[in-house]
């Protein structure tokens, strides 16, 4: 029986794998695709270099997203922005005779898995950069590991200030902070749609609670009335938070997490009876949210959020890139795919900048010093890095759900747009 | 006397729907009388606003939706505890079939909205389907998954089947996960919009201000619990293999004996539990709106404290425990935040319910209705 059972077992494991490797390519992407793309493009930059030397060696440039689970919308997104990036922008190293690829990993948007992640990911000697993550809570211990081994990471999406503070030279990022978009929410709230109480609601990681701390900070300021500030993990039956919540009805419900979670907790608030505004920061911007929460988004006082990562008509430049993204992987481009991409053209100007210099595959310290000495023209603006590794200044939106279902999340209206000189590492 | 209590009219539609009834009404009063009392103890350190009013103004809601998902719990909580009480050890693969009975139900309801029909169909009867798709698959794979992954290790060691549930319990995680990949492409499983059940009904309460607020929904859930609890009671008490299925627990040897053929009950049980814990899913699904291949785990617990907390093995303790356990989370959710002045949120709801059953089990090691051998499973 137990040998039967083994058979059985394996059979089964065998053919998921082989339903797998000619599966849908949105759900699992065999790397097997990278040296064929990198070939082509090896072969046409030696067309018209003369001919290109003798490879001097691999170079493997890592992401780090969640490619599975709940968030791996976003997650997908962000490999699959690095990854055109690569193809469109790695000319320069592979007429150099480098051969470039790219190493994808699944973070699961779970910092024990980004961090057994990021040790092998260290270990692998041929990795010189990294893209990632999507989650603060899982980049932070993450990024303990890039740094004793020097390794830069860019961060496309990663927004918790501490992420920077620290001051460590291998992490970088793209996008503006948490310390600027929760208080530029707050301010909408008090000052544009002229709230005088608000219910605070964090999902209880890094980057929710700490959100939805500074929201409460940049609240207790303006003398906003906080109804209550709550933390949780429930993902299906918010009744219980709910119930209290309708009882008061504060003018604003700030949710400080991700959509999956939020989509669910405003669906049921607005069942209940809740009348007043939704609000969020930019864990909420994924169409996914309006599937899930449906015209709880448009009745009532609406949903509006921030983001650190605008829409597509927000970037002048990023038109040809949705056409290319839509055209490579079959869907328009999800928030963050943009950032990616950036941070991935940030990774490859820093190793070719550092591989000129040295003369031959750098070391990863010279990357990350290089990294830091990076000024690029990117899809989302001008990229330079302090000496943190924030922008100098970044871009802050506020944009409305205009609609109810999936298709017209593309058509949420922009309804500010903030220029904030980064805080620097604090006190 | 006596004739009456033979009468099966009474024993298996007035006798069990009144325990059901007195078990509710009776969580709900005794936990609404503490709560009520802590509000007056507490009057005088809340200055904004007057505590008790506040307490009153929500305490039907608050009982409402820990009714609800207590008998969610409750219905999850039998698949554990009848296994229990035949094989005496814990399926923690229950949750996965229980969320396998969820999104299969939801994958029926967006199958008739993808050739168009959920529209024009019977809200009801779309429920109503897909609850018995859901049984269907649930059952069976509760039977193939003892068949496959229990039944190879009858004899062992009480621990090794039990981290043969555990195993089957990631692997259906991660099966479910990979099928959606292939299928759909999608992790998230989001109910299709139909119907008008998302609706309240709104009865006014003499001497209150707001009506009482009752979604469909939760009348849905309820309901089709008490039918769930209704049919097994008779099932187990009723009918032939009833008697079998209570004799394998009582004396497994000794049933076997008796010329009941042992497997085949134990199949059976499986099949009943998993039959419940798919109905439980969609039950679930269309409160959550939303599943994906993990969402069992969390339910899944809850209902396993629950059937703890009744008394595991116990039928009518699971039906109790999840009751309780359902009215502990709601009423410490909703009340812990305006008790504490905002100290303490709801995200400590946990913390409390399961403290409270820690207590219960100090001092009542076999919980709340104990292991009464007779009504063992």
């Amino acid at each position: 029986m137990n040998k039967r059972l083994l058979a059985l077992l394996s059979l089964l494991v065998i053919a998921s794998m082989a339903l797998a490797a000619c599966g849908t390519p949105a759900a699992t992407e065999a790397p097997a695709e990278e040296p064929a793309a990198t070939e082509a493009a090896a072969t046409e930059a030696a067309a018209t270099e003369e001919a290109a030397p003798a490879a001097m060696g691999t170079i493997k440039i890592a992401t780090q997203s969640p490619l599975s689970g709940g968030q791996s919308l976003l997650g997908v997104a962000i490999k699959q922005g690095a990854e055109l990036a690569l193809e469109q922008l790695s000319g320069d190293l592979v007429a150099m005779g480098y051969d470039v690829q790219l190493a994808p990993y699944d973070d699961q948007a779970t910092p024990d898995v980004g961090v057994a992640n990021a040790k092998n990911i260290v270990a692998d000697s041929e990795i010189l950069c990294g893209v990632g993550h999507l989650n603060s809570g899982v980049m932070i211990p993450s990024s303990e590991e890039y740094h004793t081994a020097n390794l830069p990471f860019v961060s496309p999406a990663n927004t918790n200030p501490v992420v920077t503070t620290r001051g460590y030279l291998e992490v970088n990022r793209v996008v503006g902070r948490d310390d600027v978009q929760a208080p530029a929410a707050e301010e909408f709230a008090f000052t544009t749609l002229g709230a005088k109480s608000v219910y605070i609601i964090h999902d209880k990681t890094a980057y929710g609670q700490g959100v939805a701390e500074f929201f409460r900070g940049a609240a207790e300021e303006d003398g906003l009335e906080i109804v209550a500030f709550e933390g949780t993990e429930e993902t299906a039956n918010f009744d219980a938070i709910v119930t209290p919540l309708v009882a008061t009805q504060p003018d604003v419900v700030f949710f400080a997490g991700i959509y999956n979670q939020a989509g669910v907790f405003f669906k049921q608030a607005r069942d209940a009876g809740y009348e007043g505004t939704f609000m969020g920061t930019d864990g909420m911007d994924a169409s996914d949210l309006a599937d899930i929460a449906g015209d709880a988004l448009t009745t009532g006082g609406g949903m509006y959020y921030t983001t650190v990562a605008g829409p597509a008509s927000a970037y002048p430049k990023a038109a040809t890139f949705a056409a290319d993204y839509e055209a490579k992987f079959g869907v328009a481009p999800e928030p963050f795919a943009a950032q990616a991409y950036d941070s991935m053209a940030v990774c490859l100007a820093a190793i070719t900048a550092a591989a000129e210099a040295a003369g031959g595959v750098p070391t990863r310290l010279q990357v990350a010093e290089a990294v830091r000495q990076v000024s690029i023209d990117g899809l989302t603006g001008a990229i330079a890095f302090d000496d943190i590794g924030d922008l100098p200044t970044a871009q802050y939106f506020i944009l409305k759900v205009n609609g109810a279902t999936k298709d017209t999340w593309n058509s949420n209206e922009i309804v500010e747009i903030l220029e904030v000189a980064s805080p620097g590492k604090g006190e | 006397m006596k004739n009456f209590t033979e009468n099966p009219a009474y024993k298996f539609l007035l006798f069990p729907i009144g325990q059901i009834s007195v078990f509710a009404i009776g969580a709900s009063v005794v936990l609404s009388l503490i709560t009520v009392l802590l509000a007056f103890i507490f009057k005088f350190n809340v200055t904004d606003f007057d505590l008790v009013e506040r307490t009153m103004l929500i305490l039907p809601q608050v009982i409402i939706n820990g009714v609800t998902i207590g008998f969610v719990y409750a219905t999850i909580a039998l698949g554990y505890t009848m296994v229990y009480g035949v094989l005496e050890f814990i399926n923690f693969s229950h949750s996965e079939i229980f969320m396998v009975g969820g999104i299969v139900g939801i994958q029926l309801m967006a199958y008739f909205e993808h050739i168009g029909v959920l529209a024009t169909m019977n809200e009801y009867l779309v429920i109503a389907l897909a609850i018995v798709l859901a049984m269907a698959v649930s059952g069976s794979l509760a039977v193939v998954v003892e068949r496959l992954a229990y039944k190879p290790l009858r004899g062992a060691p009480k621990l090794v089947p039990l981290i043969s549930a555990i195993g089957m319990s990631f692997f259906l995680q991660d099966a479910v996960r990979l099928i959606l990949s292939l299928t759909t492409g999608e992790f998230n499983v989001i109910l299709p919009k139909f119907g008008t059940f998302d609706e309240f009904w709104k009865i006014a309460i003499p001497g209150m201000e707001d009506p009482l607020r009752i979604q469909i929904k939760s009348v849905i859930m309820v309901g089709t619990a008490v039918l769930m609890l209704l049919g097994l009671n008779f099932l187990v008490n009723g009918t032939k293999v009833g008697k079998a299925i209570r004799a394998v627990a009582q004396d497994r040897p000794s049933a076997s004996l008796m010329g009941i053929n042992v497997n085949q009950i134990i199949s059976i049980t499986f099949l009943v539990g998993g039959t419940l814990g798919g109905a439980a899913g969609v039950l679930f699904a269309l409160k959550a709106t939303k599943l994906d291949p993990f969402s069992g785990f969390f339910p899944g617990l809850k209902a396993f404290t629950s059937a703890v907390l009744g008394g595991i093995g116990n039928l009518t303790g699971a039906l109790l425990g999840g009751l309780v356990l359902g009215l502990l989370e709601s009423f410490a959710a909703s009340y812990l935040g305006i008790f504490t002045n905002g100290a303490f949120g709801a995200e400590y709801k946990d913390i409390f319910a399961f403290a409270i059953l820690i207590l219960v089990l100090i001092f009542r090691p076999s919980g709340l209705l104990g292991q009464t051998v007779g009504q063992k499973a």
